[in-house]
Formats: C-alpha cells, structure tokens, sequence
C-alpha cells in the first residue's frame, strides 16, 4: 500500500513539474517590466508556499508527538523539517536573484520579509542541527517544542509586508491574487505541482526514518 | 535571461542533490539490513 502510494506520488509530482515548467516559462505571458526575469516568481513563490506548509507539518508533527508520544509523528516532523529547510534554502536563492533582478541588489537587508525568511531558515537549520549532533531518539521532546515555537515565524514572515514597510509586492489580497489570469493560473499550477513534489519528498524521508527505526530495533533484537 | 536560467538551474540542481541524498541514505540502509540478516542467518 505503502509503495503503491510511493509510485502514484512519484508519477504524478514529475508530471507536475513538466507541466509547471510548461506554464511557468511558455505559457505565463511575459511581464512588461522585468521582461523573462519575472518568471522566477514561479518558482520562488511556490518554494515559499511549500516551506510554510512544511514547517506547519513539523508544528502539528510537534503537537501531537508531545500529546500521543507516538514516535512515528516525531519522525514526520524530523522528515518535514529536511525537505522543508531544502525548499526554504532554495527560496532564499531564488529571491536573491529576483532582488538582483528587481532592485539591483542582491539582499536588501533593510526588507522585513528578507530578515524574518532569514530568521525562518535558521531557526530550522538549528532544530536540524539539533537532531544531527544529539543521540537518536534522545531530543523528541525538546525538538518537538523547538518546531512548535519556530512556526511562530511563519505568520510573522507572511504579514511582514503588512505590518512594516517593504519593498516586496503584495500578491495575495483580501480580494484574491493581485495577478493578471494568466500569470494567476500558472501560479496556481506551479503552486499545485510544488505541493505534490513536497509531498513526494516528504513520504520519501519518511519511509527512510521508518526503515531506519525498523534496522535499529532488528539490531537490538540481534544483540 | 541569464538569471532566469540562473534561478531555474539551482532549484533543479537542488532537487537532483536532494534525491541523490535520499537514494544514497536509502542503499546503505539497504546495506546494513542485509549485513544484519547475513548475521541473523550464521547465528541461527
């Protein structure tokens, strides 16, 4: 059932990302402003939508590891952690280069938005270093708080451009996408297709984490 | 067009890293059952 799940997942985020690439650099019209430059923004906001939603999974993970003790919830948090730290990594790349693009510098470090996702990421490379340097299944617990309390960035980063002036633009308004259609519904596709990569990945490291736990019990049995 | 492409290829790239990582961790664990089995197997 488990490896079922594992191919239809695999099958159905690589097609996503064929037709995400499709929509993003072929069908999106192109942006009078920044010419091609614009159609980073495909890639960047997904990886941002992603990150938040992984960083969420770690937050529940959190909550009901805490509430069950259920191991198994602490290791979906430890999985949804890594690939979400890989995608916050990779939209702080990207942004980089949007920024170059957009005001000429690479890291505009006066933008709250830019400082709050900064303070996002390193708050998880710290819960990952966390599991990395600490005996295995010794920090559940303190791990699990540190996830709980880093999410409290999530909401700050969102609002940040409401809250404080920011040179990033607002997309999402009360009324919607502030987009043009086209440009809204290959967001909406790379959005799609991103969420599916994620949850790819995410059953991927969490299979891993659960075969590595199977190993450690069948190594203990053996001793 | 260069940081279009720029931008396209890092995400690519770290994606590809990505599952390179996953498939590496996932051989040697692969790896190491089959060396605790062998052992199940001779102690038995």
């Amino acid at each position: 059932m488990r490896w079922k799940l594992t191919y239809l997942l695999d099958g159905a985020s690589s097609t996503g990302m064929v037709v995400a690439l499709f929509m993003a650099l072929l069908y999106a019209p192109t942006e009078r402003t920044m010419g091609h430059a614009q159609r980073i923004f495909y890639l960047h906001v997904p990886l941002a939508w992603v990150s938040f939603l992984a960083f969420f999974v770690v937050f529940l993970g959190g909550i009901i590891f805490l509430r069950t003790r259920d191991l198994r919830w602490d290791r979906l948090a430890l999985s949804s952690a890594e690939v979400g730290v890989l995608f916050c990594t990779l939209m702080l790349i990207t942004g980089a280069i949007w920024a170059k693009v957009a005001w000429g510098v690479w890291w505009p470090w006066g933008d709250p938005r830019l400082t709050t996702t900064l303070v996002l990421w390193l708050i998880y490379l710290g819960y990952m270093l966390l599991r990395a340097l600490s005996e295995e299944g010794r920090t559940a617990k303190v791990a699990a708080v540190f996830g709980i309390v880093g999410f409290l960035d999530v909401p700050v980063v969102f609002f940040s451009v409401r809250w404080w002036r920011s040179i990033h633009g607002v997309v999402v308004t009360s009324k919607g996408l502030n987009l043009d259609p086209k440009m809204a519904s290959a967001l909406w596709v790379c959005l799609a297709a991103f969420t599916l990569l994620y949850a790819c990945l995410l059953l991927h490291r969490f299979l891993l984490e659960e075969a590595r736990e199977e190993l450690s019990r069948t190594g203990e049995e053996v001793v | 067009m260069t940081y279009l492409f720029a931008a396209y290829l890092v995400v690519w790239i770290g994606f590809f890293l990505y599952l390179l990582s996953l498939s590496e961790r996932q051989r040697r664990l692969s790896k190491e059952l089959e060396a605790l089995k062998g052992q199940i197997s001779e102690g038995g």
